[in-house]
């Protein structure tokens, strides 16, 4: 394949890719005592992991041409769990695999709901969000859990350690299932159903792919990976509080959408929504950096956002 | 002169054989409404039948029926001689009986080789795609199915880059790259430009020079008698009269087709 094939195969990923350097830059140029120094991509790649493990699998939902908006919620419900096992019981792995699969149970819930009884996403899990965010508050009544016992333990160490006494192993986690999600998205044939569902279902219910179980599989990876991400950041924070996850919604979303997936679905990319998070993680650090106020954050990132969006948008209607 | 005598042995052992598809009284309600009410015919191999009628004499049904996506609430299909009962589109497409519909041909965003291939993936270990096999498989496949030898339009290709008369041409060769027996085709001209539809047609008449079958509906009454050897006329769930291509002659049958539509029934 020529370099000139690949750029107009890969238009979308090339640009976002573009912007993202092109921020850094920015970054370095502007506020070179910050961003020359190593300390910063360390604190940088310890904080966006969590989203990033979130975009990553709500790639896999937007692509289908749906929304899940319940993660933030089931992040925090299945963090609460493994919180309260881990408090009262004192076993890691028994917390752990309870979390997981509260992430699971809830995310095919969400998928059972919006196939078989035919709620659209967008309302289903505006209901969900709500639900599972209430249950934690009615369960927990504003209190938060700690979980300073985690410290120091071989568990904690894997979870979010630093490796070398540098790199943030959370972040490692995220490449890990960044690059794992990312082959079964482009190269299994799993990930190659979902695109089909996403862009013609009807076609792809005539090729015989179950597209109710396609979405379900999807909202369940969904589901896995905001207890991955609540665990996670459960054992950086090392306490729970009942907001635990409510933040992640809007980034995560923003990052899916930068990153040059299609709301319609049938068309994305890893690679888009990796740039794309590390376009929305280090916003906020780099606004401030460069000697504007937090104040500024919302505005440019909104402006990064619209910005990326529309010129996909142009993008798609020039190759028609 | 030879064409001719080969073509007789042709027939001749188009005779012989059992049919590919039988439908013996099918029947299919839902609820109180009877959609079909008993309809028997036979699909030879290599043959192109044409599946004429109006709108809701229950050809799109019967369409359904003999793909698996409704079960007939009676009657029998049988498949080469065997009789056999489908329970979804998956069944039928295993079978050998594929349907290629204008709309829901392919995803027009996603690769040809992606397309020709989706559901009947070529994978290696965990269920990884072969994507070098699979893409050179679909070369092989649009060059030796439909001619295609184009720069522009290659493996990599999306396939909203095609015209909706290729499209159709790739789903029609895709099924025939997997051996299907019988290709149906629901409304396979409507709405495309007319130089499309000439493909289109082509494309259908490629599917009896590679020996297998084809059912096809279309509403216009000069394609079907252009391409199909048979014409089964349905009328309110029933098989109102067949004719081979020899038997009636184009205007006879849009007169036919007239007169049902007007009097809703044919006289003789």
């Amino acid at each position: 394949m020529t370099l000139h094939q690949f750029l107009a195969r890969n238009r979308i990923p090339v640009v976002v890719t573009a912007i993202c350097v092109l921020l850094f830059l920015v970054y370095i140029i502007g506020a070179p005592q910050t961003f020359l120094n190593s300390g910063i991509y360390a604190a940088l790649m310890g904080t966006i992991a969590f989203s990033g493990i979130l975009a990553i699998a709500a790639t896999f939902i937007v692509t289908l041409g749906e929304i899940d908006l319940s993660f933030p919620s089931i992040m925090g419900l299945s963090a609460y769990v493994f919180a309260y096992l881990y408090s009262t019981q004192g076993s890691f792995p028994l917390a752990a695999v309870a979390c997981l699969c509260v992430g699971l149970l809830l995310g095919w819930l969400n998928g059972v709901i919006i196939t078989k009884v035919g709620v659209p996403s967008i309302v289903l899990t505006i209901g969900t969000m709500f639900l599972w965010r209430g249950l934690i508050h009615v369960l927990v009544q504003g209190q938060s859990i700690s979980l300073f016992e985690m410290d120091g333990t071989i568990w904690n160490s894997l979870m979010v350690g630093k490796i070398a006494g540098y790199l943030p192993a959370q972040f490692v986690w995220f490449l890990a299932i960044a690059i794992g999600l990312g082959l079964i998205y482009r190269k299994h044939r799993f990930g190659s159903h979902v695109l089909f569902v996403g862009d013609n279902a009807a076609s792809a219910r005539m090729v015989g792919i179950d597209t109710d179980m396609v979405k379900i599989k999807c909202f369940m990876l969904m589901g896995l990976m905001a207890a991955v991400a609540g665990l996670l950041s459960l054992a950086f924070n090392q306490s729970f509080f009942p907001t635990h996850g409510d933040s992640m919604l809007l980034p995560t979303l923003a990052a899916v959408f930068i990153g040059g997936t299609s709301v319609f679905g049938g068309k994305g990319t890893i690679w888009g929504t990796v740039m794309g998070v590390l376009i929305m993680g280090s916003l906020e650090t780099g606004i401030v950096s460069l000697g504007l106020t937090g104040f500024w954050y919302q505005f440019i990132a909104g402006l990064t956002i619209v910005a990326s969006v529309v010129s996909y948008a142009l993008l798609l209607k020039k190759v028609g | 002169m030879a064409g001719f005598f080969s073509d007789l042995t042709v027939r001749e052992s188009i005779d012989v054989t059992t049919p590919l598809l039988q439908l013996t009284d099918i029947r299919l309600a839902f609820g109180r409404l009877n959609v079909l009410k008993g309809v028997s015919f036979d699909i030879q191999p290599g043959e192109i039948v044409a599946l004429v009628g109006d709108n809701g004499a229950g050809k799109s049904s019967l369409i359904k029926v003999i793909t698996g996506v409704h079960r007939p609430s009676s009657g029998e299909i049988a498949f080469k001689g065997k009789r056999i009962t489908l329970n979804s589109v998956k069944a039928s497409r295993e079978m050998g009986i594929e349907t290629v519909y204008q709309e829901r041909a392919l995803a027009d965003q996603q690769e040809l080789w992606r397309n020709v291939f989706v559901g009947r993936e070529l994978t290696t270990a965990l269920g990884f795609l072969d994507i070098k096999k699979q893409k050179e498989e679909t070369r092989r496949l649009l060059r030796d199915y439909m001619g295609f030898t184009s720069e522009v339009i290659n493996v990599d290709s999306e396939v909203k880059g095609l015209s909706g008369g290729e499209k159709q041409g790739v789903a029609i060769a895709r099924a025939l790259y997997f051996n299907a027996e019988l290709i149906i085709l629901d409304e396979p001209t409507t709405g495309l430009a007319l130089s499309e539809q000439r493909k289109v047609l082509n494309f259908i008449r490629n599917i009896r020079d590679k020996g297998k079958s084809a059912i096809f509906i279309d509403h216009n009454v000069f394609h079907v008698h252009d391409v199909a050897d048979r014409f089964i006329i349905l009328d309110k769930g029933q098989v109102a009269a067949q004719f081979t291509k020899d038997e009636i002659t184009r205007d006879q049958l849009i007169g036919m087709m007239v007169e049902l539509h007007e009097k809703g029934a044919i006289a003789s």
